[in-house]
């Protein structure tokens, strides 16, 4: 379904409309057989650098293109509407790009952007620990400088683009307990004692590698600092409300998928002579959905202003990643059952959908943290 | 290297498309208008070649106003600039008088290479590279699969239904090229916005020193006289198993020929 958009500039037109032709060229045709086999599409992530549509949000000088975060979300948003997993590795790796491109020297700015926004190098963001995901203020992961070089051990978990990236920015503790004692280190993936561990068996996303990381004495240079010490846990925050609306986006957009092929599946199928949209119990059951996904885009775009023009975002944000993906567990869910046993089946993608919408709500902080940041703000 | 590319806007192959019933000109007005196909591969073949070896890349175009959509769209791709020949007196041209405009514009450009597809989607009729050859005085390498350039040699691997020929010629010369020759690249978002920027020269027939009544509908040498929409697909041939199916559809695949 075309979805009318008011878009800020003409530019912001062309970039939505280069970024259809692309979703439908490259993405669409490989989505469920690269979802099927396992296959993490590096190549197509290439094409979108190469196009300019890595590192949107980044200044021009080292490659981005200065777009507000109202047009960045719309193309993750019509990109998740084709591919789940490329979307989520475009905003993965836009997360990546931002304590260097926010917090950096100009030196690793200029040494490093200009190759990961155009696509040869894609980056990964190593926050979460095994032991504690949402309480990141409490990681564990430690860095002793000596001489000239960190030596950081611990273990990270649930890597997305583990053992395929280019780089990883490093959450690790150089100072005492809690969120000052955080510093960000961006390491090559051929950092000596940097392991990526065996990927993990996902129920969705399956093109998109996830694993752990293991630092086993990984020696970082210590001028791939980002920022000075102990300012890690504010750009891990920063990055993360930024991060929660390249979710909510990417939620928008799955949501928009499995409408639109409900749709159409209800429109073609028959039952008793009669089309099945036609049936009041699905004709508005399809539209309860379509509803919730324009409810939703709604949110995420009116958050994004908000950040565009300086305003704190920060629990819009939560508010929009918690509605955003709850409502896109309950759309696909509901697509399948649209469907019938037909939605259960490899052969339509909406059971594929409905398991990647699963994972919306559990990641860039899960929906209980989301709730979490919320109801602290009421309470306060 | 100055390369000069041949860009028409087409209708969309893959929408309806009509001639027109007054006329018997294509419908562009009803229909969704697009750069044609194989021109993307001449693009990116020009954009390759300059980009290894320095030069220059300008795009050709005859059309109405309208096909400055198509136009800013190739120059996304990476073209350095375009020339736009339009007027109404065009309108209907024939092959013949189509190369007649064509070679009166390319007479006001330097190139060392002319490159085109070698065909249009909605014509089809593959003589313009031997035309525009013949009334420039230059050679023409017809169905390129691969192009060389040394020097001024540019050698071809001419694209046959049994194989491919091997030609060669000195430049400047007309290379025209099949959808094997490579993989035209998307446009970037930069490009689209340094297209909007990159200048188009409009010429008018009298800025190309063409008589307007030896083109367009007025001075074409063919005519359409009566056109019909191709019919609709039939049902094709069932064949019902009653207990001999099988030999029946190896009957049928036989007298057609398939097996």
């Amino acid at each position: 379904m075309t979805v009318e958009r008011i878009l800020p500039t003409e530019e912001a037109a062309a970039l939505l409309e280069l970024t259809t032709e692309l979703a439908d060229a490259e993405l669409a045709p490989r989505a469920a057989a690269f979802e099927e086999r396992g296959e993490f599409p590096r190549e197509v992530l290439r094409t979108l650098g190469r196009a300019g549509l890595l590192g949107l949000p980044y200044e021009e000088k080292y490659g981005g293109a200065a777009q507000p975060y109202e047009v960045y979300l719309q193309v993750l948003e019509i990109l998740a509407s084709r591919w789940l997993t490329v979307a989520e590795a475009v905003s993965v790796h836009t997360l990546a790009c931002y304590p260097v491109a926010m917090y950096g020297s100009e030196e690793l700015k200029a040494r490093f952007l200009p190759d990961a926004v155009g696509g040869e190098l894609l980056g990964a963001y190593c926050l979460s620990e095994p032991a504690g995901g949402s309480d990141a203020a409490n990681l564990t992961t430690k860095a002793v400088l000596d001489g000239d070089e960190y030596v950081v051990n611990g273990t990270k978990a649930w890597i997305t683009h583990a053992g395929e990236a280019d780089f990883y920015n490093v959450f690790c503790r150089t100072g005492g307990p809690g969120p000052k004692g955080i510093s960000c280190l961006f390491a090559d993936a051929s950092t000596p004692g940097l392991n990526p561990q065996k990927r993990e068996r996902t129920m969705g996303l399956t093109g998109s590698p996830v694993a752990q990381v293991a630092l086993d004495d990984a020696r970082v240079p210590a001028d791939r600092l980002v920022g000075g010490e102990g300012i890690g846990f504010t750009i891990a925050m920063s990055a993360l409300d930024a991060g929660r609306l390249g979710i909510a986006a990417c939620a928008v957009g799955l949501a928009q998928a499995a409408l639109d092929y409900a749709v159409e599946y209800a429109k073609g199928r028959e039952q008793f002579n009669t089309r099945i949209i036609d049936f009041q119990g699905l004709g508005f059951m399809l539209a309860d959905m379509a509803t919730q996904v324009s409810a939703a885009r709604a949110m995420v775009l009116a958050t994004a202003r908000l950040r565009d023009n300086g305003r704190p975002f920060s629990v819009e944000a939560a508010k929009a990643k918690l509605f955003a993906t709850d409502m896109a567990m309950k759309v696909t869910t509901d697509a399948v059952q649209v469907l019938g046993g037909y939605g259960y089946v490899h052969d339509h993608p909406v059971e594929r959908y409905m398991r990647e919408a699963k994972l919306l709500q559990i990641v860039e902080g899960t929906n209980q943290i989301q709730r979490l940041v919320i109801s602290r703000s009421l309470a306060k | 290297m100055k390369i000069v590319v041949l860009v028409k806007q087409v209708p969309d192959s893959g929408s309806e498309r009509s001639l027109r019933a007054d006329d018997g000109t294509v419908d562009r007005a009803s229909a969704s208008n697009v750069i044609n196909e194989m021109d993307e591969y001449a693009i990116e073949e020009a954009l390759k070649i300059a980009e290894a070896q320095g030069g220059e890349v300008t795009l050709l175009t005859m059309g109405p106003d309208a096909a400055t959509e198509s136009i800013r769209k190739a120059l996304s791709m990476g073209p350095d600039g375009a020339v736009h020949v339009t007027d109404d007196a065009l309108h209907g041209s024939c092959a013949l008088g189509t190369s007649k405009v064509l070679a009166a514009a390319l007479r006001t450009l330097e190139f060392d290479l002319v490159l085109c597809g070698a065909e249009s989607t909605d014509g089809r009729t593959q003589t313009m590279p031997h035309m525009l050859a013949e009334r420039l005085g230059v050679p023409a390498l017809t169905g390129a699969r691969k192009l060389t350039v040394e020097g001024s040699t540019l050698t071809v691997e001419r694209q046959t239904d049994e194989g491919y020929e091997v030609v060669q010629a000195t430049g400047p010369a007309i290379v025209s090229v099949w959808d094997t020759i490579n993989e035209p690249r998307y446009p970037s978002f930069k490009g689209i916005m340094a297209a909007k920027k990159k200048p188009i020269a409009t010429k008018s027939l009298a800025d190309l020193g063409v008589e307007a009544g030896e083109v367009g509908l007025a001075g074409a040498t063919s005519k359409v006289l009566s056109s019909a929409k191709r019919p609709a697909r039939s049902g094709g041939q069932k064949v019902e198993d009653s207990g001999n199916g099988g030999a029946d559809l190896v009957a049928y695949l036989s007298a057609e020929k398939f097996v």
